[in-house]
């Protein structure tokens, strides 16, 4: 079943008349996504070609689920309407919004967070300012590449888009259930312990790869969470070592702040529960296969 | 973007927010007449502050009471010039002395783990908040604010309630705290820290000094260019800026091309991991191309990264997701030939790593250019031993 997506999950894309929307909508079709359709109010009515599929477009995405059955939305929206069509699509009781846009500013993303938090959350929101969800052999909802990886046993969760690719490219023979990017702004909506919680119930997961970054404290509460919640192995990688105090380093939320939020907090949260951590993501993804080959 | 002092003040002002009258100061002659203005009228007493953007000023000794116009001229000739934690002082904040009654704390932030907006006020100011939270964790107050609600004054008095302000204190930083929330909200701050937020002798709440962290994303809708400042950035990293590069400048030797904001950290550290074999050769930069890295933003990124002399190696590497490593290869060729145009000609090793997308067309345009300094390694580790390998030997002139 993987976590997340189905190969029954229907798509749409929220600014698929957009340059990135009418792209990545072609290569989520390319990947044996189903892509049903899409939205731009000033554009309803009329249909997208989409590397060879016609797709419809319609004015909300109220009418694009009534009209298409829809269950996941790819969000493309510039970061000036990216707000409102997240809340549009909460509104609407999408059941999985995919925030893909990046520079979003915090307080939108927080006032959206908090939105579909009063809706009791029945919308899961994944980003903003990350790749997306892959499920290979199922359902790509995203950009992530759809031709770096197999399907196979490893779930995977990350911060950042490259090192997701990076991870899923080095471990394309032993394939993945799902790889979730989270994203790398200060807020976010689906967390690294969400995915860990859906990877642990997951019967097409074996082990779990968990890439994270400096700034905040998520990498040390997910290894809380691993020791009190999740059997299956987890295999770590922290990025940002080497990164100085009070800088940001390309990811809004990538920044330590005083002493806060190192990568060597991090990784050592995460040893302390027994997570083995990769220095180099080759070495991390040598640690998985060693350990897929001894279970 | 953070903000200077004065400049967190003129915002505080514009909210509302209750700040002592001051002007900056570039010189110590400057600092003597604003501070005889302020003796003309009637407040001899003034604070003379170096501006810099890093705490612990005050332990440092920027931060100094003056009684008169030439007391502020002597302590301004101190401070200016200053280095504080690698911040040198090039002006100084003149600003009209309190009688202070009791020091607090009150901030506003980002609260990541709880995906909301949080509060922070404790009756203990003056001195760093983690000090407190760490000596005295029951005087400090954390209260989450849901960004829909914001905070009204009910809100803000459960604030400044929990942290433990004295009655006389209340109704003061209440109405301070609904106006700085205001500020914090209106200008998409990540960060607006009043450390000391004081209760005058006279029953006056007022902010006696400002940290604000502003939000770049938010740039669209705001007008925050005009807190910027090309002075104090390294002059790299502002003509990085300018070029749309995302670029931080560090201390190491060797250049780093990456696509990716976690692929480019990861490189980063996996070249000093490597750097150790080398007598501690460590990365010179961080830069992110983003995706689909064009020939001219390779020539960019490139003449940037060289143009800081201590580079002595550069390593490019790239994972094609989306990005396809012919056009990235492509990229490296033309951008080599640009920098030659240009009349920089690249003297120094360029490893290069493509994988991923394309990465077998990417890898024969580069062998088929055949460019004597630029060499490719198959993988991330071994080029990055590679370039911090050429970078130790370029140094010991090998």
């Amino acid at each position: 079943m993987a976590i997340f997506l189905s190969s029954e999950s229907k798509i749409i894309v929220q600014g698929i008349t957009g340059s990135e929307g009418r792209k990545h909508g072609a290569r989520m079709i390319a990947a044996g996504s189903k892509v049903v359709g899409g939205t731009n109010p000033r554009k309803a009515g009329q249909t997208v070609d989409l590397g060879g599929s016609s797709v419809p477009v319609f004015g909300t995405v109220s009418e694009a689920m009534a009209q298409t059955g829809a269950d996941v939305s790819v969000v493309f929206v510039p970061e000036q309407g990216t707000k409102a069509a997240v809340i549009e699509a909460v509104d609407a009781a999408m059941p999985l919004v995919i925030v893909i846009t990046e520079g979003i500013p915090v307080h939108d993303t927080a006032a959206f967070w908090a939105y579909a938090s009063d809706k009791g959350n029945a919308t899961r929101i994944v980003g903003p300012n990350c790749p997306g969800i892959a499920s290979p052999g199922k359902s790509n909802a995203g950009i992530i590449p759809a031709d770096i990886t197999t399907q196979g046993r490893i779930g995977l969760v990350s911060k950042s888009g490259t090192l997701t690719y990076q991870m899923m490219y080095e471990l394309r023979d032993i394939g993945f259930s799902t790889a979730v990017g989270i994203g790398g702004d200060p807020i976010i909506g689906t967390t690294h312990i969400d995915c860990l919680r859906a990877f642990q119930a997951d019967d097409e997961t074996d082990a779990i790869v968990m890439i994270g970054e400096i700034g905040g404290d998520a990498e040390e509460r997910a290894a809380a969470f691993i020791e009190a919640n999740v059997t299956k192995p987890v295999v770590a990688y922290v990025a940002g070592f080497t990164a100085p105090e009070g800088k940001t380093m390309g990811h809004a939320g990538a920044i330590i702040s005083g002493s806060a939020g190192t990568a060597q907090a991090k990784k050592e949260a995460l040893e302390k529960v027994g997570v083995k951590v990769g220095r180099t993501p080759s070495e991390t993804a040598q640690l998985v296969r060693e350990l897929m080959a001894d279970s | 973007m953070d903000l200077f002092e004065y400049e967190a003040k003129e915002l505080f002002a514009e909210y509302g927010v209750p700040v002592q009258a001051g002007k900056v100061a570039h010189t110590a002659e400057e600092a003597r007449s604003i501070a005889a203005e302020f003796a003309a009228a009637g407040h001899p007493m003034v604070v003379v502050k170096a501006q810099v953007k890093t705490g612990g000023r005050g332990k440092a000794g920027g931060v100094k009471l003056a009684q008169n116009p030439d007391e502020a001229f002597e302590k301004a000739s101190n401070i200016l010039g200053m280095d504080i934690k690698g911040h040198t002082v090039h002006k100084v904040l003149i600003a009209e002395a309190y009688d202070i009654e009791q020091e607090y704390y009150l901030s506003f932030l980002v609260d990541r783990a709880g995906r909301q907006f949080m509060s922070i006020c404790s009756v203990e100011g003056g001195v760093e908040i983690e000090e407190v939270a760490h000596t005295k964790p029951e005087a400090v107050a954390r209260i989450g604010i849901d960004p829909l609600k914001g905070v009204d004054r009910a809100k803000a008095k459960e604030i400044v309630e929990a942290g433990r302000l004295p009655a006389p204190a209340v109704e003061g930083a209440v109405e301070l705290a609904t106006r700085l929330w205001a500020m914090f909200s209106d200008e998409d701050a990540t960060l607006v820290e009043v450390n000391p937020m004081a209760l005058t002798t006279d029953g006056r709440v007022a902010a006696l000094d400002g940290k604000v962290s502003l939000d770049d994303n938010a740039a669209f809708r705001q007008d925050h260019e005009r807190f910027a400042d090309p002075t104090a950035a390294d002059p790299i990293e502002a003509r990085a800026k300018e070029k749309h590069l995302n670029y931080v400048k560090l201390e190491g030797a060797v250049g780093i091309i990456g696509n990716g904001a976690g692929l480019v950290m990861s490189t980063l550290d996996v070249v000093a991991y490597a750097g150790e074999e080398f007598g501690g050769v460590r990365p010179a930069n961080f830069l992110d191309i983003g995706g689909g890295a064009s020939a001219e933003v390779m020539a960019n990124g490139l003449e940037i990264v060289l143009s800081d002399p201590s580079v002595k190696s550069v390593f490019v590497n790239v994972f094609g997701g989306i990005t396809s490593c012919d056009a990235v290869a492509n990229g490296i060729v033309s951008a080599i030939g640009l920098l030659a145009e240009r009349g920089e000609p690249v003297d120094r090793p360029i490893v290069v790593r493509l994988d991923g997308n394309k990465a077998a067309e990417g890898r024969r345009i580069l062998t088929e250019a055949a460019i004597p300094v630029v060499e490719q390694v198959a993988t991330m580790d071994d080029a990055a031993r590679r370039a911090a390998e050429l970078a130790s030997l370029a140094a010991t002139g090998a």
